[in-house]
């Protein structure tokens, strides 16, 4: 078991090691994922159902209260 | 409900389609190419000819470069329904759920260990092995478009749910009418093919330049050859299914086939709108878009939605103002009886809270029988017209794509027919052609998604939910501001793309191969 995981970490490890034009891909993913989950994510798309209200029950009383209120 | 902020539905909306609109540019490649890829690698080791690992090595780089610039642009659509479509995705409840966690699954497991076996796996696993992975890449990728396809099929065509009106949410109760939905299996195979017939273009495109420029032409010949078979194909299926798909819109979505017509009074034996431009509206009918020139196909129309030229097909006003005679029922009726089920749920909840058993059950019993209008209660004294979707956008997004379909198919036939018979590097006219078709089959994708996505407005979820329902209560400006950061986010990873893809085409396979042995 152990000299499958060995395998498998040196497969990618060596595979990573030996990217030419992968590592600058590798860098914008990084970065993307950095702009999208900690910038994006984290200052501009909170959940607003889950941000504004504790329970459930919370969450589809204010829903109901939205859908059944319509002007 | 607040006042509806038309600014921050449209805001809202305009982000979303940018969100959209960019995301697909990079997954059609994905969707094609691999499967283009697991093709060469077949031939390669079928053949064990070293001239097709360096093609099938050539093409996998671009497609590791659109993968790793395109993947999880899609993650930002699922922020948006959180932040901005709260009483959305409230709405949706599991629907979402099931499909998008197997997605999730998918993409993870399929795509991202096979993908690594795919880059990295060369020498290092056997031939076979190494195929097989190509080949779980593509069906992988593929499987991942079938969960998300899916998914909006719902909100095309909502099947398999019930409406729990105590939490306000739609619990899914027969997970193989979600998936089967008609519309869903249509959208997949139409959506699907679209994208192996982009990819084919791209690749006969960067071909075409090699062949321009007198490089690696025989590589460029037998990608050409591949790819154009794989393309026709693609087309032709392409076609037929959205033919299927035309039929499939005209019975679950008659006021989207309407305004991909532009057909107003609903007739038999109604021609098809081969080619038409608007002039401007008249004087009467100043909402109405009115043909300046147009060339009709008689009877295609009533063909093309029910297999039957003499059939009937409603017009928009047919479905504004109700056909009797069709059994078409009005807006105004479909609007009274969705206020209806909208002030059954509001008396369900207080009898509910109030613990009057009897006087929920009935107002529970008329909101069931009003349910599939439900949405139209929103437009409840409004003028009806504010539920027809933009017949001018519609119209001209279905024919430009159905023009651009037809126009591909025949361009790979007469590149394949050329190049089979060694006779294609001599017409550099259409060489050219060949290259700037890449933009157009791009133009083509978005194009079928606007017919999809704009014919159906205002619905978010058809006849049960429109985008001024859907929206969340917030700051106009907050959707605003994210709006242009991500025009610049997205914009500023497209030109990275082009920009590698560019340097990767013009360093040719054989610098590829090289730099892909260090």
């Amino acid at each position: 078991m152990i000299k499958i995981l060995k395998d498998i970490f040196r497969f990618y490890y060596e595979g990573f090691k030996s990217m030419t034009l992968g590592k600058n891909l590798w860098l914008i993913i990084i970065i993307k994922l950095f702009i999208m989950f900690a910038i994006l994510k984290l200052f501009f798309f909170p959940d607003f159902l889950k941000t504004k209200f504790k329970t459930d029950e919370e969450r589809s009383d204010y829903v109901i209260e939205q859908l059944t209120n319509p002007k | 409900m607040q006042q509806i902020d038309f600014s921050l539905v449209d805001w809202s909306r305009a982000q979303f389609a940018l969100t959209a609109m960019y995301h697909w540019i990079f997954v059609p490649l994905t969707l094609g190419l691999s499967f283009i890829l697991a093709i060469m690698e077949s031939i390669y080791v079928k053949t064990g000819n070293p001239e097709w690992k360096k093609i099938t090595k050539f093409w996998m780089n671009l497609f590791g470069i659109n993968f790793a610039i395109g993947v999880a642009t899609g993650i930002i659509l699922e922020f948006e329904f959180g932040t901005n479509w709260s009483n959305y995705s409230w709405f949706v409840g599991d629907i979402f759920g099931a499909p998008l966690a197997i997605e999730g699954i998918m993409a993870f497991f399929m795509e991202s260990t096979f993908i690594a076996i795919m880059f990295f796996g060369w020498n290092k696993v056997s031939k076979k092995a190494h195929l097989t992975a190509t080949w779980l890449t593509a069906i992988g990728s593929n499987l991942s478009g079938l969960w998300i396809l899916v998914a909006n099929a719902w909100m095309q065509n909502p099947v398999g749910m019930e409406f729990n009106p105590d939490t306000a949410r739609n619990e899914m109760h027969n997970f193989l009418d979600v998936l089967f939905n008609p519309v869903a299996m249509n959208k997949f195979l139409h959506t699907i093919t679209s994208g192996y017939l982009l990819a084919a273009i791209f690749v006969v495109g960067i071909s075409a330049w090699f062949l321009l420029k007198k490089r690696e032409e025989q590589f460029a010949m037998k990608s050409i050859i591949v790819a154009s078979v794989f393309g026709i194909l693609a087309a032709v299926y392409t076609i037929f299914s959205g033919d299927e798909s035309a039929r499939v819109v005209a019975k679950h979505q008659p006021m989207k086939f309407a305004s991909m017509e532009a057909l107003y009074d609903g007739q038999q034996n109604a021609p098809l709108v081969a080619i038409g431009f608007f002039g401007s509206p008249s004087a009467e009918r100043p909402n109405e878009q009115e043909f300046a020139f147009k060339f009709e196909i008689p009877n295609m129309l009533s063909y093309l939605a029910f297999l039957d030229a003499n059939a009937f097909v409603p017009g928009i006003r047919d479905l504004v103002h109700g056909n009797e005679e069709r059994g078409i029922i009005s807006y105004k009726e479909k609007i009274a009886k969705g206020k209806k089920a909208i002030d059954a749920l509001a008396a369900y909840k207080i009898a509910k809270k109030a613990k009057n058993e009897q006087e929920a059950k009935d107002a529970l019993k008329i909101f069931k029988e009003n349910f599939e209008y439900f949405g139209y209660g929103y437009y409840f004294n409004k003028d009806p017209h504010m539920l027809l979707p933009n017949v001018k956008i519609s119209f001209y997004a279905f024919h430009t794509m159905v023009i651009l379909g037809g126009f591909f198919l025949v361009l790979l036939m007469y590149i394949y027919f050329l190049a089979r018979n060694n006779k294609l590097q001599d017409k550099r006219w259409l060489l050219w052609i060949a290259l700037w078709t890449i933009p157009l089959v791009y133009l083509a994708q978005q194009a079928g998604w606007v017919v999809a996505e704009v014919g159906r407005q205002p619905w978010v979820i058809q006849d049960l939910m429109p985008n001024i329902a859907a929206v969340s209560q917030i700051d106009t400006y907050s959707v605003q501001i994210t709006f242009f950061l991500f025009l610049l986010v997205f914009t500023a990873l497209l030109i990275a793309e082009i920009k590698i893809m560019l340097t990767t085409v013009r360093k040719g396979p054989e610098i590829t191969e090289n730099s892909t042995k260090k």
